[in-house]
């Protein structure tokens, strides 16, 4: 049976004795409990992963979605300048991105399929490749059937970005109002399509603040024990993002505070002691530099959530859509700095790459890692 | 001490030291080459998907300019591929990229364990021994599997002694012995060697040499751990080919209590 399924028809959890200790480790903890877990997540990183720190950035391809989430500053009825890159503009900005260091890129799109058509993602993922000479290629993009997925593997794509966003069907029905991403199970199932399709790399989340997050945590735990055993011969990796401020206003209705976060990305780690954990720009400075020693495996640096956000990319062809469609817009009369596209939930982190590889060398005694993966893999 | 002990032979070329060394994990390239030269090793692995091959000497992906290529024989391997075409790919691409025609045959697809594919091995090593590759695979603790490789032609063979990173020694003990004692080509124990106690038991055991990455690499200090290492490397090795003494259940006096007895 299907993770998905299994998700949909029983009403508990399927448990196995890596959730149950997973869950025993998000117990309410004193400091002292905290910071010994903190200790053994420390420790489990360095031996797995080594004194090293992987670093990528996003590149927003397209803002353009046919869905309406209630989150998300792409929604479709939202009110917002939008714009598709060409492939030149994709090449321009990955440029700027290989030439801060980056050798691995996500490149991230809304859900349109006549803006973002599987020829358009695979023609990108070349681009970005071949002209921009930048080796690693992930995607996070609307869940496709896996022989849609092989093409892009074709190309050059090792990775597979896909976030369950809640794990709470409820919730998930309430939170996506209109278009494909309506349908939970076929979300769910998407990092085994992915799999099947040949991608090596998987990464997972959960949207917090949408759900308990406990037992959002739980759910996801879940499905990646799930995953280490029907995809073992991808690396998986676990994103933990935060609802930020984004276009539409959305209010969390639950909060992670900074130590249940905290405890919660520890016991990700003693319990999955091999398993990438992603830290984003959503969080602050501050945060993200107390986080980095204790269990983070990769971070993103200097991001921007706009397409074009880079280099200025695409400001010719932005237009403005309301409730999905297009409406005559004057942007000549918007002061210079705000013609540019919108972006999808604002950065909480704007220092640039470089400080934050200095920072890891110099507080933290970790190399930073721009490159760890080969053309060489995946060329024919 | 270790001008006394015998070299170590791989594919005709002797080297002084039996400690291979990893290059991953290290908190600096300046760290990991001053961890190297503390060894005393003189032959070292690289991942191949973390160097620039293209001959851009890439600032970002750099990590080649620190092993020096007249003090080291440099071992590229192919960690990061899943199957054998990927592995032959990227030893092929070594070789354009002017490095050494000498590979370490990595292919591991799970990335939890990271333990090591025989199928896709064994048809990886087949067709670089053809092409003239020296090919050392690493592998699970297989008798068969070292056997099969031998006869394909490989110039060691690598058994694991516990999964890649996890310190915990030679817990495949039982099988490595039948490795060493069929061995007609050095055995290199790689992988979960976390203390120089590991390592010494190894060559006491008769490994030929062991490689070691992840114990000195995230050690608070690399190039003191590089150092415990080497001497326990070179103590294992002296010990085996003194030839330990046999065990027994019950004690022997070194002052036997009834020795008058024979005296003249």
């Amino acid at each position: 049976m299907s993770f998905a399924k299994t998700l949909l028809l029983r009403t508990e959890l399927p448990t196995t004795p890596a959730v149950r200790a997973f869950a025993r480790l998000l117990e309410p903890l004193d400091d002292r409990g905290l910071e010994a877990l903190a200790a053994r997540a420390q420790a489990l990183t360095r031996q797995h992963f080594g004194r090293v720190m992987r670093l990528f950035a996003p590149l927003y391809l397209s803002n353009e979605c046919v869905n309406n989430c209630r989150y998300c500053g792409f929604s479709r009825d939202n009110a917002i300048l939008r714009v598709t890159l060409t492939r030149a503009q994709v090449v321009a900005e990955a440029r700027h991105l290989a030439g801060q260091g980056f050798r691995s890129i996500l490149l991230v799109a809304g859900e349109h399929p006549k803006f973002v058509s599987n020829g358009y993602l695979a023609d990108c993922i070349r681009a970005v490749r071949e002209e921009a000479g930048v080796p690693g290629v992930s995607l996070e993009v609307g869940p496709l059937e896996t022989d849609d997925y092989r093409p892009l593997v074709a190309a050059g794509a090792e990775g597979l970005v896909v976030y369950q966003e809640t794990y709470h069907p409820a919730t998930y029905g309430e939170m996506h109002t209109a278009g494909p991403k309506r349908d939970f199970a076929w979300r769910l199932a998407c990092p085994e399509r992915a799999y099947a399709a040949g991608f090596r790399r998987l990464g997972v989340g959960a949207l917090f603040g949408l759900w308990d997050w406990k037992a959002e945590a739980l759910a996801l735990a879940a499905h990646v024990e799930h995953l280490l055993r029907a995809c073992w011969k991808a690396q998986i990796s676990v994103s933990l993002p935060r609802l930020r401020p984004a276009a539409g206003e959305f209010v969390p209705r639950f909060a992670l505070a900074d130590r249940d976060f905290v405890q919660l990305l520890c016991a990700l780690r003693v319990t999955f002691p091999q398993v990438g954990l992603v830290l984003s720009t959503r969080e602050a400075p501050a945060l993200r530099d107390a986080l980095v020693p204790l269990g983070v495996t990769t971070l993103s640096a200097g991001s921007h959530t706009e397409p074009g956000g880079y280099t200025g990319q695409g400001k010719a062809d932005l237009h403005l859509t309301v409730r999905g469609r297009l409406v005559d817009a004057d942007l000549t009369a918007k002061p210079a700095g705000e013609r540019r596209a919108t972006g999808q939930f604002d950065i909480a982190d704007e220092r640039s790459p470089q400080e934050i590889a200095e920072l890891l060398r110099s507080r933290h005694g970790l190399e930073p890692v721009w490159k760890d993966w080969d053309d060489a893999l995946v060329e024919g | 001490m270790s001008d006394q002990l015998q070299k170590l032979h791989i594919a005709g070329r002797a080297f002084d030291s039996r400690l291979l060394l990893g290059t991953g994990k290290f908190s600096s390239n300046e760290a990991m080459r001053d961890a190297l030269a503390a060894s005393g090793t003189g032959l070292v692995t690289v991942a191949l998907r973390r160097a620039d091959l293209s001959g851009k000497r890439d600032p970002f992906a750099n990590i080649l300019d620190f092993v020096d290529p007249q003090r080291y024989l440099l071992l590229p391997n192919t960690s990061g591929a899943m199957n054998a075409e990927e592995a032959v790919r990227l030893a092929r691409l070594a070789v354009t990229a002017g490095l050494p025609n000498w590979v370490k045959l990595e292919i591991h697809p799970d990335p939890r364990y990271l333990l090591p594919d025989p199928v896709e091995t064994l048809k990886a090593a087949e067709i670089l021994v053809k092409e003239n590759f020296v090919v050392l695979p690493y592998i699970n603790a297989d008798p068969v599997l070292a056997k099969r490789l031998q006869d394909a032609g490989t110039a060691t063979v690598m058994p694991l002694g516990a999964p890649i990173g996890s310190n915990r020694g030679l817990e495949t003990r039982a099988q490595l012995e039948i490795i060493i004692e069929q061995a007609t080509v050095p055995v290199v124990i790689d992988a979960g060697l976390g203390a120089p106690s590991h390592a010494a038991a190894a060559m006491e055991l008769g490994a030929d040499a062991v490689l070691v990455n992840t114990a000195i690499a995230i050690a608070s200090d690399p190039v003191r751990m590089a150092h415990a290492f080497r001497a326990a490397v070179e103590a294992g090795r002296a010990a085996w080919e003194i030839g330990l003494g046999a065990t027994s259940q019950t004690a022997h006096a070194t002052s036997p209590l009834t020795g008058f007895l024979r005296e003249p």
